[in-house]
């Protein structure tokens, strides 16, 4: 494994109870490794998931966002994830609006029983954002309207 | 708010890789902490006191456990937090075995990572508000879909208990594939002796109400109050009139335009029909398909011939709905096909071994057809292609199982057995024949089943060779089966007379339909799963809808009734009590906030959301706005997100909760 402290990039990952935290957990269960940059927030459905959650979490230091929750069709509420998928395909489009790069967000499917899967879109994403470097637009925003305020 | 940590090392397995008292430490000086302790088992019972005496010494309003994931002790912690008088929903647990110590294997990074997560809990609970669960009450009727053995078994066994139950099955007559069995291994005892008894007591019991030629169209609501709208397909046949007296059936002048379905094509029936003599309900059924009256508008003969004048053309599928608590589903399993044409063939890659090309290479399905003494031959071994008696049998094991490149990766289970039972009736009967195995290897746990495969080897002689088959092709009326020994390590050419291919078990091909329309989840092949591998096996991840039988996995009758036997217990553990308990996440409407714009509506899939309307003293309408049934909300909070002004909240996961636990991160 590559030495996390030279950009110690920081994830925060949005998952469904359902599918993608429990399939986080088997990875736990079948002891996988993978990157420990990640932070799980927990929500209910991926249809829980509001667009500005993941501009917050950028706001707040942010340097990748990982979206995960049931396979279309396995949503545990029937069609939650649909209406994600579809909120996600608008948010895609204003990223470039927002000056976010596409590399910085990832979106996925990842079921109960794919722990192995999850390791692997971590580790993916992990590194995909590693490359991207630190994300300090927001941040610099940030600090030039405390100083003008 | 007063918050007490707490965290776990579970044993070695937290604190191996997480430095559980400096997280501890950590989070002693976290805003709104006020005690926090580090102990070797949360989970036992000097663990929990250790909580409960905390709550009472330090007068905590709020507790964060650090310990293995929620979806395994959760509900402890709450319970033990309950028992010492603070709310449970003010108990947020954090993941740091599953998610931190069991993944990651540097200390700090690993310890880094748990004081993270406490925070966010942390910040969590801190917003948390004090909740009652929500009570809702319970219909206790089951709604069993499939009406194979498992299907019966369930059915039987619910209705037995006394609670009524709508079974469901989409053929014209219940049985599934055990109807069409001959013997059943390990006993050899008559498959239809031991089924055809539990079909009629299906059929008359009175907390039963059978649906054949019936299929779930629509299921809405949750655990304890589905409601299920099922479609009767018309049989063209007035189930209330007719008697089952065959007379239609014999005066049908189409008798070879189809192809038996029972008899896995071996034979052919006619337009009108019961699928097979025993049927139940033993009420026949028009296929649309061939008959010529629907073709042509100029038969009629069953009309004519009827005594009872039950055949009715006019009829059309009927829409029932059913009040329903608990959905048991017995969908069973399909056998692989091998198609007669390659391009529309689902195992790609057996062609060499010609099925559908020679009539006598067939499926253990047909096999059991021919052994049957109900069967085309009525049971006398007898070759489809010329009725010749086969003196050569040659058995190929695991087709389309265990080989990933040509089917599917998993082991069928079932074939190593009915491979020896085939090759042992064929033998009992035949003499002078010669029965040979190809398999890759015996698989026969269960009981008494090593000592079956044993008996048909040593006592039948019954030849098995571990090798795979490669090539078989025609030649002077024989089938000559090459293959390789790899025991003696030399290839080897059989001249049979027929040959008989163990095709892999499969999931339904709709089962994946189905399982999006009850709303479970189904793996890469079509099975349904199950919530937990090994302690939770006969539930699905939805709550009130259980498993039962091969639409789960490959398994044989014993385990598919054990199976059954299992979800009907867990139906009626539903039905003990008259109301549930449920999670009190639900969504609640701000009514000042609220704009009346409905969007939330449209995206609840749970039709949770009704209108309310308000009015002022003399009962004008002042506005419309969005009210949240608590009974049906399950809490996905896909409203909360669509919501442009923000007046609908997911209690529990409400944005100023979320929006803190990202604040956390920095
Ligand atoms: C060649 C062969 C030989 C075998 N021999 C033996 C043996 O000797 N001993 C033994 O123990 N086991 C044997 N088995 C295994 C046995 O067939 C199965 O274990 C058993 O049939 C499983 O029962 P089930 O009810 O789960 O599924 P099934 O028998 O497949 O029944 C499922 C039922 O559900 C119905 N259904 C499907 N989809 C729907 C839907 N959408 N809506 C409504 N209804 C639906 C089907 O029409 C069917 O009636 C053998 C299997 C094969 C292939
Ligand atoms: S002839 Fe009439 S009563 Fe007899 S089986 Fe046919 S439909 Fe039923
Ligand atoms: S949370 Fe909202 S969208 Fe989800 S079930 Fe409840 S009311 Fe419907």
């Amino acid at each position: 494994m590559e030495n996390i402290k030279t950009q110690d990039p920081k994830i925060i990952a949005f998952v469904c109870n359902w599918c993608t935290y429990t399939g986080a957990d088997l990875a736990g269960t079948s002891r996988l490794k993978y990157q420990p940059n990640i932070r799980m927030i927990k929500l209910p459905c991926t249809g829980r998931i509001d667009p500005v959650f993941i501009i917050k979490a950028f706001e707040k230091g942010a340097d990748g966002v990982l979206v995960s929750g049931c396979h279309p069709g396995d949503c545990h509420y029937n069609a939650g994830n649909f209406h994600a998928r579809r909120r996600w395909m608008m948010f895609h489009k204003l990223l470039d609006y927002m000056g976010i790069d596409e590399n910085r967000l990832h979106f996925s499917w990842v079921s109960a029983s794919e722990g192995k899967k999850f390791v692997d879109v971590v580790n993916a994403f992990t590194n995909k954002v590693k490359t991207q470097g630190p994300f300090e637009k927001y941040a610099k925003i940030n600090k030039e309207f405390v100083i003008n305020e | 708010m007063k918050i007490g940590v707490f965290i776990c090392h579970c044993g070695e397995n937290i604190g191996r890789t997480v430095d559980c008292a400096r997280v501890s430490k950590a989070a002693g000086f976290f805003p709104g902490v006020v005690h926090s302790v580090d102990y070797k088992y949360m989970c036992s019972d000097p663990g929990q006191n250790l909580i409960k005496q905390a709550i009472k010494d330090f007068k905590l309003d709020g507790v964060v456990v650090g310990s293995c994931s929620p979806h395994m002790h959760e509900k402890t912690f709450r319970k033990a937090v309950a028992d010492a008088g603070v709310n449970p929903f003010l108990c947020e647990i954090a993941n740091l075995r599953e998610h931190v110590s069991w993944v990651h294997e540097d200390i700090d990074v690993a310890t880094d990572k748990a004081i993270d997560l406490i925070r966010f809990a942390v910040e969590k609970v801190k917003r948390n508000t004090p909740l009652t669960t929500i009570k809702v009450p319970v219909t206790k009727r089951t709604l069993v879909i499939g009406g194979g053995i498992s299907g019966i078994q369930a059915a039987l066994d619910v209705a037995n208990a006394g609670y009524e139950v709508v079974l469901v099955e989409k053929e014209p007559s219940i049985g599934g594939h055990m109807s069409q069995l001959s013997e059943t291994f390990p006993t050899l005892d008559c498959s239809q002796c031991i089924l055809t008894p539990r079909m009629v007591e299906v059929y008359q019991h009175p907390k039963i109400k059978l649906l054949t030629y019936s299929e779930v169209e629509k299921v809405e609501g949750f655990i304890g109050n589905f409601k299920v709208t099922i479609r009767k397909k018309a049989r063209y046949v007035d189930d209330t009139k007719c008697t089952g007296c065959g007379d239609c059936m014999q005066k049908c002048p189409i008798k070879k335009k189809a192809l038996s379905e029972f008899d896995e094509q071996l034979t052919t029936r006619s337009a009108i029909y019961v699928p097979f003599p025993q049927a139940v309900p033993n009420i026949p059924v028009i296929d649309t398909s061939v008959c010529t009256y629907f073709k042509t508008g100029k038969c009629s003969m069953c009309k004519k011939v009827c005594g009872r004048d039950a055949i009715f053309f006019e009829q059309e599928d009927q829409m029932l709905t059913e009040e329903i608590g608990a959905i048991i589903m017995a969908t069973g399993y399909k056998l692989y096909t091998i198609d007669k044409k390659p391009e529309d063939s689902e195992i790609k890659g057996y062609g060499e071994y010609g099925y559908g090309k020679y009539k006598d290479v067939i499926d253990g399905l047909q096999f059991e057809r021919i052994a049957s003494a109900s069967g085309p031959t009525s049971g006398e071994f007898m070759r489809p292609s010329d009725g010749k008696t086969p003196k050569k049998i040659v058995f190929i094991q695991c087709v389309g199982s265990r080989d990933e490149s040509k089917g599917f990766s998993y082991c069928s289970k079932i074939c190593c057995m009915y491979t020896a039972k085939h090759a042992m009736l064929y033998k009992h009967k035949v003499h002078d024949g010669e029965a040979y195995v190809f398999y890759m290897d015996i698989r026969s746990g269960g009981k008494m089943y090593e000592e079956f495969v044993r008996r048909a080897i040593e006592e039948d002689g019954v030849k098995y060779i571990r090798g795979r088959v490669s090539r078989i092709y025609e030649e002077d009326g024989k089938y000559i089966v090459k293959g390789e020994d790899t025991l003696a390590g030399v290839p080897i050419t059989i001249d049979a007379d027929m040959v008989v291919l163990a095709t892999a078990m499969v999931a339904q091909p709709d089962a994946s339909k189905l399982a999006q329309t009850v709303g479970i989840p189904y793996d890469k092949y079509g099975y349904f799963v199950e919530v937990h591998p090994k302690l939770r096996p006969v539930e699905s991840s939805s709550g009130g809808i259980f498993l039962a039988g091969a639409c789960h996995s490959p398994r044989d009758i014993p385990d598919s009734v054990a199976m059954a036997s299992a979800a009907a217990a867990k139906a009626m553990v539903l039905f003990g009590s008259d109301m549930l308990e449920r999670e009190p996440t639900i969504a609640l409407v701000n009514e000042n906030l609220c704009a009346g714009c409905f969007y939330c509506k449209k995206v609840c899939a749970y039709n949770a959301i009704e209108i309310k309307q308000i009015k002022d003293k003399q009962g004008n309408l002042i506005k419309e706005v969005a009210f949240v049934n608590s009974g049906l909300c399950q809490g996905c909070g896909t409203c909360n997100a669509t919501c442009p002004s923000k007046s609908i909240e997911l209690i529990g996961y409400t944005d100023e909760q979320i929006y803190a636990e990202i604040s956390a991160l920095m």
